[in-house]
């Protein structure tokens, strides 16, 4: 089962330490982790994706929940909530593939944000499987590097009325 | 004023009046500031044990004990000290003098991420790095550890942030932490729901961790216990909650525990858990308890609950505001049944199988001993064979048992047992431990005939780490690896290189007045009991 967990920290230093290194400690999974800062610059917001048997989800939130600099912890399905990442590909292309390559980018959704003599770079913000089916269409050509971050969640504006 | 004198300043505000330490540079302005107050600080012989030192004066005065260091190995060596306090609940306020902050992360001498490396073990911890923060800082800590499931909190304080000057000391009065609020009352409509249980249950049992002495609510659970004849077992953490001659206290549960009180935990169908985290020592499948059984899970730590066991009704909250809580409903029940059931259970217990002859019984020496301590004594178990024979026998009056129990730290019981000695001098203080666990703390004999600090040392002597031993007897078929202590060191000649009476006992009969010579000794002594090698636990 995958969970999102969407941890309010305050933002100083060794915060990201001791959160995810309660994660380690307890053997609980990180799919992904995100960090950045709030509309507060006192307050940062963790994004964790998890996954794990009902019990060590609660664990995870209640261990959270312990932890002295964690303001606040809201959790939520996959379904419940809007989730994007940020991946950048770089791939190698040679006159036969450039037309191949622009189109799935076009079908994706996705962006060429730079380019050379023989390679592109195409970037897409997008789902987590989205970014994934990217890859698997770009498969044929040669990537060369990939960068990928965390995945970023807030729960559906529905459910926070 | 410099921040060492802030420090210092705070510990006098917290009402501190002793404190374990070591020193070394790093650590050096503070131990300078100590010198103007009237703060009595312990040497001791080694970092862990100034750890383990605070943690039986925590236990016995009820308040954080202060533990000091220095930065690198002295911090270092006290992780195990802190682990074992966080692994029980143990309220420490641990500081470590650091690097100059200037130089820090930059491996000079004697520096070690202190507050990295002990990150799984603290509650909260602090590195300092500014000094006017110290105040804040101190009092935080104090409040962080003493309150809600208590735990050791960590500061570390660079020795320019102790030089420094700090302008306008104030102390704070209360804490501002909006993240840390621990839950103190337990939910009203939960605790309701005990009643109702309560009135539909036939066979109900509390079990008692430690979580109840520490919360102080050893009264609150007997009133509660009596008030419905409700039979109570405990886990090792909670041995001395209840008085063993309460004759609704059934012993502890667990792999080592009585067998009557097993038999309770399994057959109850109301299961009461009070302030214990059902861990595997205690409890070897916990999915037999739950399988029909209505389980209450109370606990002031909420990720305690549904973490081994999954409880019908989960309360959240201090021990003690529970009970107190509980105590305003009635409900109409009789469990004679049950206690009667109970009864015949632990009257059918067969005693333990007698040792050979030459050899001192454990089991009838600790009941012996412990029926001859005062009723308010502190017994301090250590690890080992010698744990598992004092929990099983031990009996328990008013006083308090302790020992490491959720780590299984060997070595505890010296150092705690200084520790609850100077938090109260007028208790008799006894600690019993075997040769492995004696040798792993036995530089602190000087500790103590330094500071003239009366604690009875009991050593049982089978010249084997007895426990490890047992457990290769069954598991590898007998082949003992690693376990044989041998003759070392002679005893007696250790006890006269503290000047320390001691006493030897090696046959049963000798026992009662070898005790009495014991207890009857001015000051410190150590007792030398002669076991069976091949003893076994049960």
């Amino acid at each position: 089962m995958k969970r999102l967990y969407s941890i309010l920290v305050e933002n100083r230093s060794g915060v990201l330490a001791k959160v995810s290194g309660l994660f380690a400690r307890r053997c609980f999974n990180i799919d992904s982790l995100a960090v950045g800062t709030t509309d507060d610059p006192d307050i940062s917001c963790i994004t964790v994706v998890s996954s794990g048997d009902k019990g060590t989800l609660e664990q995870i939130e209640k261990q959270l929940n312990k932890k002295i600099n964690v303001i606040k912890i809201k959790t939520f399905a996959e379904e419940e909530s809007i989730s994007r990442e940020l991946m950048l590909v770089k791939v190698r292309y040679t006159a036969k593939t450039r037309r191949d390559i622009m189109e799935i980018c076009e079908i994706l959704d996705a962006k060429i944000v730079d380019m050379s003599k023989n390679q592109m770079m195409i970037q897409i913000c997008d789902t987590p499987e989205k970014s994934q089916l990217l890859l698997q269409m770009l498969n044929g050509v040669a990537i060369t590097e990939v960068a990928r971050c965390g995945t970023l969640a807030l729960p559906k504006c529905g459910l926070s009325d | 004023m410099i921040g060492a004198d802030a420090v210092v300043k705070c510990l006098e505000k917290e009402g501190v009046t002793t404190l374990f330490g070591y020193p070394g540079v790093a650590i050096c302005p503070f131990f300078n500031s100590i010198l103007n107050t009237k703060i009595e600080s312990i040497l001791v012989r080694s970092e862990q044990n100034a750890a383990h030192a605070a943690s039986g004066y925590a236990r016995v005065s009820g308040k954080a004990g202060v533990c000091v260091a220095t930065s690198g190995p002295g911090a270092t060596n006290l992780i195990t000290g802190i682990a074992t306090a966080y692994a029980d609940s143990i309220p420490l306020i641990c500081i470590t003098g650091q690097v100059d902050s200037n130089l820090l992360g930059s491996d000079v001498f004697q520096e070690a991420d202190i507050t990295g490396a002990a990150e799984s073990f603290v509650k909260y911890s602090y590195l300092v790095k500014d000094v006017s923060d110290i105040p804040r800082i101190m009092k935080e800590a104090f409040h962080i550890a003493q309150t809600g499931r208590k735990g050791p909190v960590l500061i570390d304080i660079p020795i320019d942030i102790q030089n420094k000057t700090i302008q306008n000391f104030r102390y704070p009065e209360s804490v501002n932490l909006r993240t840390y609020k621990p839950t103190v009352k337990g939910h009203a409509v939960q605790l309701k729901k005990v009643s109702k249980e309560l009135g539909r249950a036939k066979k109900p049992l509390i079990c008692a961790g430690g979580g109840v002495i520490l919360s102080g609510a050893q009264k609150e659970l007997c009133d509660f216990s009596h008030k419905y004849k409700i039979p109570v077992v405990s886990t090792m953490m909670g041995i001395s909650a209840m008085s063993s001659s309460d004759p609704l206290y059934y012993g502890m549960i667990g792999n080592n525990g009585r067998s009557c009180a097993n038999k309770a935990m399994q057959e109850s169908d109301l299961l009461i858990v009070i302030g214990a985290r059902i861990a595997d020592r205690a409890v070897s499948s916990p999915d037999l308890v739950a399988k029909d059984t209505v389980l209450i899970h109370i606990d002031v730590d909420p990720a305690e609950i549904g973490k081994n066991v999954g409880p019908t009704i989960p309360i959240v909250g201090d021990i003690k505001h529970i009970f107190n809580d509980l105590a305003k409903d009635t409900v109409q029940c009789n469990f004679k049944i049950w206690t009667d059931t109970l009864d015949r259970y632990r009257n059918a217990e067969k005693p333990r199988k007698k040792p050979h002859k030459g050899y001192v019984d454990p089991a009838l020496f600790v009941t012996t001993l412990s029926n001859r301590l005062n009723d308010r004594a502190v017994y301090v178990a250590d690890v080992g064979q010698n744990q598992m024979w004092s929990c099983m026998y031990y009996v328990a009056k008013s006083g308090r048992f302790l020992t490491s129990g959720g780590m299984g730290t060997m070595g505890y019981s010296i150092p705690a047992a200084i520790g609850a000695k100077m938090a109260d001098k007028r208790l008799q203080v006894v600690a019993v431990c075997g040769d492995g666990s004696f040798q792993m703390s036995m530089n602190e004999l000087a500790t103590m005939a330094e500071n003239k600090t009366d604690v009875k040392v009991i050593v049982f002597n089978n010249g084997y780490l007895g426990l490890v031993r047992e457990y290769q007897h069954n598991t590898y078929n007998k082949k003992y690896s690693m376990v044989d202590l041998g003759s070392y060191p002679d005893l007696s000649k250790i006890a006269e290189a503290y000047s320390m009476p001691y006493l030897r006992l090696s046959d049963n009969k000798d026992m009662e007045k070898a005790i009495d010579d014991l207890l009857a000794t001015k000051g410190s002594a150590i007792m030398e009991c002669i076991i069976d090698p091949m003893d076994t636990v049960k």
